[in-house]
């Protein structure tokens, strides 16, 4: 059995719960504590150590999502959870602009664990104070080339959409070598 | 769709590096933190064509006198030959009587637009909402001014803002008069902005008092003071200091690839797409 993985990464409260949730066959394992801090006015209960979620390709191989812990504190876990993976989406909140220096920030974090292809998701573009995919490019100082998608992560639809991308993404960056070998 | 946020978070040369790249036409809402007021800046298709301080749009006429174009009196002389109370009317009427061009009028509004987006810069923090296509009044004149160098000056003067906010963390402190034995206060010429902060210099006021006083920002205050530091003619009052914390980068482990191939991605993919 093969197993391949994706990173859902992002600020606090961007969403990477229920992103995973809307696409994983199994019921997300979540490992959640109260808070304690002043980020309870957000929300009660947080991702201390990761989401893991599953999708059943066919009998030999399994894609796993693990969404990393949002709050900087934990960050020595995103490492660890960044190895081997095929690449990673970065969950923004596009209705809170206070978190976009902290998105830019962990995406820059990323990067420098593994070279592996990312999309950003513009997530909660149902809410009417999200910003567009294209101002949140700006506001991130996100290259041209780097895919800033619009997202529901509750949506199943939405989340499929991203994911979909990202593997686009992926087999754009695969070399050649790879390429050839898997035709043989 | 309505763009929300704070200063702190999102700071303006950014908005504005936003408003240009995307072309944008609206208004760019900010109240200030800390009370320090608010402003409003008019955008059209990414250029900025005015602006208005503390909830007023600016008449013509103040911008003039404001940029030292115009005196009082030639504002009443103008104001009583204009048969409509218009910017656009005193406009004609400065041109009329000869008191300033058009070229003088277009430079002078663009002066007052840089001047006031230049002061935001100093804006630590605020509340701000860009507003899809909403215009200044129709009979204001506007003068459409392209952001990119704004920009580039703007980050320039926040460079500059921050390197004096680092000399001169502090504005509650008073400034007193140097009393090193070996300070050469001979052969010093002071601006006029100097003078005015000198003849304030007493235990009782802090700089940010004085700056409230004579109505000067805190990027002009500090600008000032620095001045008169350098020259050696003032100190500071002694202010406990936090040290600052000193953080240090770490190196990022070797890349990690995932080593998979062109078939499996296109297994995954297809199962995704049929969820």
């Amino acid at each position: 059995m093969q197993t391949v993985k994706m990173v859902v990464t992002g600020p606090f409260n961007a969403g990477k719960t229920s992103f995973i949730g809307a696409v994983s066959e199994i019921p997300v394992v979540r490992t959640e504590r109260k808070i304690s801090d002043d980020t309870r006015a957000v929300k009660d209960s947080t991702t201390v150590a990761m989401d893991f979620g599953r999708i059943t390709v066919d009998q030999d191989l399994v894609l796993y999502l693990f969404g990393t812990p949002g709050q900087k504190r934990f960050d020595f876990m995103w490492e660890i959870l960044s190895e081997g993976m095929l690449g990673f989406v970065v969950l923004v909140d596009s209705a809170r602009p206070e978190t976009f220096r902290e998105a830019r920030s962990i995406l820059d974090t990323f990067r420098g664990y593994s070279n592996t292809p990312f999309i950003v998701a513009a997530n909660k573009q149902d809410d009417e104070d999200a910003w567009p995919p294209d101002d949140l490019r700006i506001a991130m100082s996100l290259d041209e080339n780097v895919r800033v998608l619009p997202c529901v992560s509750g949506d199943k639809n939405s989340v499929k959409s991203i994911l979909v991308q990202l593997l686009e993404v992926i087999l754009e960056y695969l070399p050649e070598e790879s390429a050839a070998k898997s035709i043989k | 769709m309505a763009l929300k946020g704070n200063l702190r978070d999102v700071g303006l040369n950014q908005l504005l590096n936003l408003i240009h790249l995307a072309r944008k036409t609206g208004a760019l809402s900010v109240q200030n933190d800390n009370g320090g007021g608010n402003a409003r800046l008019y955008f059209r298709e990414g250029k900025l064509i005015y602006a208005a301080l503390d909830g007023q749009e600016t008449r013509l006429t103040d911008m003039m006198v404001k940029i030292g174009k115009l005196n009082p009196d030639q504002v009443a002389a103008i104001r009583q030959r204009a048969q409509v109370d218009t910017d656009k009317a005193l406009g004609l009427a400065m041109i009329q009587t000869g008191i300033l061009t058009q070229a003088d009028i277009v430079q002078g509004v663009k002066n007052y637009l840089l001047e006031t987006v230049y002061q935001l810069l100093t804006w630590a923090g605020g509340v701000f909402i860009f507003e899809p296509n909403h215009a200044p009044a129709e009979e204001r004149i506007t003068v459409p001014i392209n952001l990119d160098h704004l920009i580039i000056e703007g980050g320039r003067r926040v460079r500059e803002f921050e390197k004096l906010r680092e000399e001169l963390p502090d504005l509650d402190v008073p400034l007193k008069f140097t009393e090193r034995q070996d300070a050469n206060l001979r052969n010093i010429n002071l601006s006029v902005d100097q003078w005015k902060i000198i003849s304030f210099i007493n235990s009782r006021n802090t700089i940010r008092q004085i700056a409230s006083y004579l109505k000067v920002d805190e990027f002009q205050i500090r600008r000032i003071v620095n001045g008169l530091q350098q020259a050696g003619l003032v100190e500071l009052g002694t202010t406990p200091r936090v040290p600052v914390p000193v953080t240090v980068g770490t190196a990022y482990p070797s890349p990690s690839a995932p080593n998979v191939g062109r078939g499996v991605l296109l297994r995954v993919m297809d199962r995704l797409r049929g969820l």
